[in-house]
């Protein structure tokens, strides 16, 4: 399968805001970073000023392990998007952290026959063409 | 709600006149507003009632025509001076959302007849010439990642679903299949005149893996309105009413904060429309099921209650949801087979509830008309409202 990471432009009308900013910048040094509410220890996706568990708006920062397992997942074979439609097909998937949080991202790195709810995956970052960095997965190897 | 608040609501309004423009496949220069119109002309016309005796107005957004005041844009337009206006915007749950605001209103006075109306226009070059103009604030985590929308967000739903309960794709196939069967007794579907096998379904091209192109909405141009009127005035109009015995709604953003994403807050706007009704599913005759995927109708269907959770597959499989059928469902072909007209496109499944317990679905009218379940799902199973209409007050 052809890496639709190769040659990414993918945040491109995409603005980065005040809640999210930490977030990218992380990604930027190839770290995957979660917020944990100081009051309630929730740990939330995606970033954001206020826990949606109790309101407190106190919030630590949590370097994720980077692992997790596939919750679902789909074989996209058609995007109307001019930018994504060089790329098909491709995987997309909610990833559930080993933390906790479940994050939309894509599976790279294997076809998609090989992919199975609950398999175990890990982060890999994919540099973007804006300086950006994006989170995507990959299937861990075989234990 | 309280037993009181129910008791004040159940069938205190119907509906007595609706209109519904044949989709289109392209806008061919006609503007939402203007089929927005059209719609709702035609509806006060069916009525009985005169423009002069609408004192309410609901209406949804118009991806292609949005606009702040839209509710007063579309009364100027109209013509139409109220006592009451509501926007709703609740994604696909929308129509039925308006549905149990006017039944509010009228209940408690606010307003005597109210006209619901939702019309949009679809040109997919628009979207991309320029940004969409309800844009998501969380592009940022959709957008890297290629995310296909509502298509991969059903497809994951009904992947998951094959993955814990053993369900086909065969079982989702029917349902398509089915609506399709239906769609050939009512002319305006864009199906209309094109048959679908099950096999047909599994032999269209996959576009988000599991779901096949014909398991997925088809966008278009349209718009369909219904008068509601208060009881004392729907008994002595032109057509029989097709009473509000019942409506509830539930809804919970985040589709991943619930315990489990395959049991939606579909549950609770059930239950709450079934409550107030004072019936329940075994009592209903025939359903129409937000149908903007085949996975989303399974998981409604045994989220409503007309069977337990995992056996959606099952019960597709050994019930005829055609209009003719055991279970009819989606008579009218549902969206999948009549089309969506943009995010107000959940009104066909009312106007085709209403039609059905009016007795008015001519070629395609079901055999016992006695109690509607009309459901709307917005988002991803994030906002549902349920409504329940009756033969008999």
């Amino acid at each position: 399968m052809s890496s639709p990471d190769a040659d990414g432009r993918p945040l491109e009308r995409v603005r980065v805001d005040e809640e999210s900013r930490w977030f990218w910048e992380a990604c930027r040094r190839h770290e995957l970073i979660l917020q944990r509410c100081a009051a309630c220890e929730t740990v939330r996706f995606h970033p954001r000023a206020l826990c949606p568990s109790c309101l407190s708006a106190e919030v630590a920062w949590l370097r994720a392990s980077g692992r997790g397992e596939i919750y679902t997942f789909t074989v996209t074979h058609q995007n109307q998007s001019p930018a994504w439609r060089a790329r098909l097909p491709y995987v997309l998937a909610w990833i559930q952290l080993d933390e906790g949080p479940l994050v939309l991202s894509n599976v790279v790195g294997a076809a998609p026959e090989a992919l199975r709810i609950g398999a175990a995956v890990e982060v890999v970052f994919d540099e973007a063409a804006d300086g950006l960095a994006v989170p995507r997965f990959r299937l861990c190897e075989a234990k | 709600m309280t037993k009181l608040v129910e008791d004040g609501l159940r069938g205190r309004s119907a509906i007595v006149g609706l209109a519904e423009l044949a989709p289109m496949k392209k806008p061919d220069g006609r503007t939402p507003l203007e089929l927005i119109s059209t719609a709702a002309i035609a509806a006060i016309a069916d009525s009985g009632l005169t423009r002069g005796d609408i004192d309410g107005l609901v209406v949804c957004p118009a991806m292609m025509q949005y606009s702040m005041l839209w509710p007063s844009i579309v009364a100027e337009h109209l013509g139409l001076t109220t006592s009451y206006m509501e926007f709703v915007d609740l994604g696909g749950a929308s129509a039925t959302a308006m549905i149990a605001r006017a039944a509010t209103a009228i209940a408690t006075g606010r307003a005597s007849s109210v006209l619901c109306v939702s019309g949009d226009t679809w040109d997919p070059r628009g979207m991309y010439l320029k940004p969409p103009p309800l844009l998501f604030p969380l592009r940022e985590f959709t957008a890297p990642y290629g995310a296909a929308g509502a298509n991969a967000d059903y497809a994951m739903a009904a992947r998951l679903h094959m993955h814990r309960f053993g369900t086909t794709q065969r079982q989702l196939a029917k349902i398509a299949a089915d609506q399709r069967t239906s769609a050939q007794q009512n002319p305006d579907a864009l199906f209309h005149g094109q048959p679908l096998s099950i096999d047909d379904v599994l032999a269209s091209p996959l576009v988000c893996d599991p779901l096949h192109k014909f398991e997925i909405v088809m966008p278009c141009s349209g718009a369909e309105a219904v008068v509601l009127t208060s009881a004392d005035r729907a008994r002595d109009l032109e057509h029989p009413p097709a009473w509000v015995l019942g409506f509830g709604e539930a809804l919970e953003p985040d589709p991943f904060q619930r315990e489990d994403f395959l049991v939606t807050p579909t549950v609770a706007a059930a239950r709450r429309a079934f409550a107030m009704a004072g019936v329940g599913p075994r009592d209903v005759t025939l359903a129409q099921i937000y149908d903007c995927y085949t996975s989303a109708v399974l998981i409604e269907l045994e989220d409503a209650g007309f069977c337990r959770k995992g056996e959606g597959g099952p019960f597709v499989e050994a019930h005829d949801l055609t209009f003719a059928g055991d279970f009819p469902l989606n008579t009218g072909g549902g969206m999948l087979s009549f089309g969506q007209p943009g995010l107000g496109g959940g009104m066909t499944l009312v106007v085709e509830g209403a039609r059905q317990i009016m007795g008015r679905a001519g070629a395609r009218q079901v055999r016992c008309n006695d109690i509607a379940f009309v459901h709307g799902n917005g988002g991803t199973f994030t906002e549902e409202c349920s409504l329940v209409f009756g033969r008999e007050r």
